[in-house]
């Protein structure tokens, strides 16, 4: 492992949220509530052409008419909508030249993040697009993607300067109507990503995007937009942390991914949002729509590490809609104390010959609940349709709850759908072996869960993996004993 | 180096161990037989500080410092090893990572710094080569799928790197071929020194034609009935436990 016995000591030691801290920026904020005119306001403070804030004013209007859903395996109480606001801008609003240029203070949150801009411009080759309080405020390496014709950009740029892309692929993976809380993002998002390789063109660099909730009371809802034409080969990063708030904070994304014949996408995740205290009080509300999909011979691939967040219900899926594409979705979700999660992916088999591969990790500890959902459609049309599915859950304790609830539909006789499923549990006797060997027992659950969680850290780039190893054992931290 | 006085313990009310006395000093080998149920693994996990046994009397010390007082894993700081009878598996998790893990937690507990990549390196291609362990084996999960032989011959190896002063070998010959036995012992012969100690705990005489132990003690009925040098071993196999049980039987 990557890290010293020292960090991993200091951060055991750090009893409250690692990440909970505030940044005292002013921001330009809207008032609470939501209606037309807010959403025009939204488009209006963004400088949006008309064709946009009429997409908006129409996905306001579908949303209107949805309620919330209530299918999945969580409780808790519905956010009220027009007690957001809707906008929360920092005012040092112009895009900058150089870091100098950058509000110290948000510089400071960078570094508590561990994100110094500076060494990853030097050191990794990642380019950051950073999204805080709904406006990107920094964009690095933008001249040498840009000499490779890729375009990295905020959504609300991408909007201005590459309207043509925007207007023909946003909401074309998932339309305003899909589900309630995509429609609100469609209506009243306020900034994201969008990212365009062109045909034939390999990213040189793992795009990474870090994003922060950070005023009390805003609700965000990012859009992130990635479109790899024929040929072509994306990294994408999205990392996640918010300072700690004892109201609940809503969020609620929407990625759409589109994958043009022979192209191919890889969407990482680490999501670390505040989970609530011990007590289950506070904490974000993720309810994030992700989905991509996949031309000829193409392929999506998602792999996610979730382990913040007091409710999660999140389900990142592929439509394989062209002959030969390829779905992949690797998880670890990890619950602790009262947090809740309902997540998994849907794998739409449209075309010949296609094929998904599921990998996902539940480590449930506390009085935590972990569900994992997931469907395998196969449409009448998809010949020798392949899927392999592997769910295994692993229980801390024994007040937590691990579910499964795997859907299949195979709609063609030549399909081959595979599901596997295990439950275990860390054993006294694995700790006590551990613990013989002189490890202590918050090493030994780190040690055990990590290499549950193997497969799936295996899919991660290289220093995503160690993020995402420090995650789980600072999340999993006082599960025992 | 370990004294232990008048040892009584219990699982679940039911007493296993019924008054134990043993004296073992640096640079010896004690052998510790028995019949299955006599309370040969109770005492190697008492010794290790499982706690699933509770000790109703008398006390353990490790160089003057009561065990009792000791959780697992400072007992293993302070140098107590024990090779499971019954190695448990981790999944995902290497054998090179695992001992890596320990090491640096034992080095940690000391106030030294994580052990460096080429030092570690150079430690396990020595070790495993001691004990004629193949460089695959090193990256598969821990046990995971392991025959009876490689699990015994993985946990040597994590002695052999920890380099413990005090090492309980449970059972370590049961499921060993021949060949492997010869390996092992080999292994813990050559580990032996001035400063070390080894018990070994076994239900057979023929791991200590390969271990030579210097006391022999035979455990019956939570007590040791007999002890003695390396000849008993032989006339316990020449005689078997009966004979002890008699003995036992007669209130010796």
């Amino acid at each position: 492992m990557a890290y010293t016995e020292e960090e991993l000591k200091k951060e055991l030691e750090t009893k409250e949220y690692e990440y909970g801290f505030y940044t005292d920026i002013d921001s330009d904020t809207f008032p609470v509530g939501l209606n037309k005119d807010v959403v025009r306001g939204i488009s209006k403070k963004k400088g949006e052409p008309e064709w946009m804030t009429e997409w908006r004013l129409k996905a306001f209007e579908s949303w209107s008419e949805m309620t919330e859903p209530e299918w999945a395996n969580v409780h808790y109480k519905k956010p009220d909508l027009q007690a957001i606001s809707y906008y929360s801008a920092p005012k040092s609003k112009p895009k900058y030249d150089s870091l100098d240029q950058v509000d110290p203070e948000l510089l400071k949150t960078f570094e508590k993040l561990g994100i110094s801009i500076d060494e990853q411009k030097k050191l990794s080759g990642v380019a950051v697009d950073i999204v805080m309080d709904s406006v990107s405020v920094a964009t690095t390496f933008k001249k040498t993607l840009a000499e490779k014709g890729i375009i990295f950009c905020s959504i609300s740029e991408a909007i201005k300067e590459h309207p043509e892309l925007v207007k023909k692929y946003i909401g074309s993976v998932i339309p305003p109507k899909d589900n309630y809380y995509a429609g609100l993002n469609s209506a009243v998002f306020t900034d994201g990503s969008f990212c365009y390789i062109p045909k034939g063109v390999r990213c040189p660099m793992e795009l990474s995007t870090y994003f922060r909730i950070n005023q009390a009371g805003t609700g965000q809802f990012e859009r992130t937009l990635v479109i790899a034409d024929q040929g072509s080969y994306v990294s994408y990063l999205e990392g996640c942390t918010a300072p700690s708030r004892d109201e609940n904070q809503l969020h609620a994304a929407v990625v759409e991914l589109i994958a043009l014949d022979d192209a191919e996408i890889k969407y990482s995740t680490v999501q670390n949002w505040f989970p609530g205290d011990k007590e289950g009080k506070g904490g974000v509300f993720n309810f994030v729509t992700k989905r991509g999909i996949c031309h000829n011979r193409s392929k999506i691939s998602w792999t996610q590490v979730e382990t913040g967040s007091a409710v999660t219900w999140k389900y990142p899926s592929c439509i394989l809609k062209g002959d030969h594409s390829v779905g992949e979705f690797y998880s670890i979700a990890v619950t602790n104390n009262y947090q809740q999660a309902d997540t998994g992916t849907k794998m739409i088999h449209l075309g010949k010959n296609t094929k998904s591969t599921i990998i996902s990790k539940g480590i449930s500890a506390g009085k935590s609940q972990n569900s994992y959902r997931g469907l395998v459609q196969v449409g009448a049309r998809a010949k020798n349709a392949r899927n392999f599915s592997q769910c295994d859950s692993l229980l801390m304790g024994n007040e937590c709850g691990a579910h499964t609830f795997p859907y299949i539909e195979a709609k063609n006789n030549s399909a081959q759908i595979e599901h596997e499923a295990t439950t275990s549990k860390i054993g006294e006797d694995q700790i006590f072996y551990c613990n013989q060997r002189g490890i202590d027992t918050e090493k030994a659950i780190a040690l055990i869960v990590n290499g549950f969680s193997k497969e799936v850290l295996n899919k991660l780039p290289m220093e995503f993996a160690v993020e995402a190893q420090k995650l789980l054992e600072i999340s999993l931290e006082g599960s025992v004993g | 180096m370990l004294t232990i006085e008048n040892l009584h313990a219990e699982v679940n009310g039911k007493a296993i161990l019924k008054g134990i006395d043993l004296d073992v000093k640096a640079g010896e080998v004690h052998a510790i037989m028995g019949p299955n149920g006599s309370g040969k693994s109770t005492l190697s996990s008492l010794i290790a500080g499982n706690e699933d046994y509770e000790i109703t009397k008398g006390e353990m010390l490790l160089r003057g410092k009561n065990l009792s007082e000791l959780d697992a894993e400072q007992r293993a700081h302070e140098g107590i090893f024990l090779s499971f009878q019954y190695p448990v598996e981790i999944p995902g998790v290497s054998v090179t990572n695992f001992i890596k893990t320990a090491i640096n937690a034992n080095r940690k507990a000391k106030g030294i710094e994580d052990m460096p990549a080429s030092e570690l390196l150079k430690k396990i291609r020595e070790k495993a080569k001691l004990l004629d362990i193949d460089s695959k084996f090193l990256s598969r999960s821990l046990n995971e799928g392991f025959s009876g032989g490689e699990k015994k011959r993985n946990e040597i190896f994590q002695m052999a790197m920890l380099e413990p002063s005090l090492s309980i070998l449970d059972e370590t010959d049961s499921g060993l071929d021949i060949d492997a036995l010869k390996i092992v012992a080999n292994g813990v012969n050559k580990l032996k020194n001035k400063d070390n100690a080894t018990i070994v705990i076994t239900h057979y005489q023929r791991l200590l034609d390969h271990i030579v132990p210097d006391f022999v003690h035979v455990l019956f009925d939570g007590k040791i009935v007999k002890s003695g040098t390396k000849e008993l071993a032989h006339e316990l196999e020449a005689k078997g436990y009966d004979w002890i049980k008699e003995l036992a039987s007669h209130g010796i």
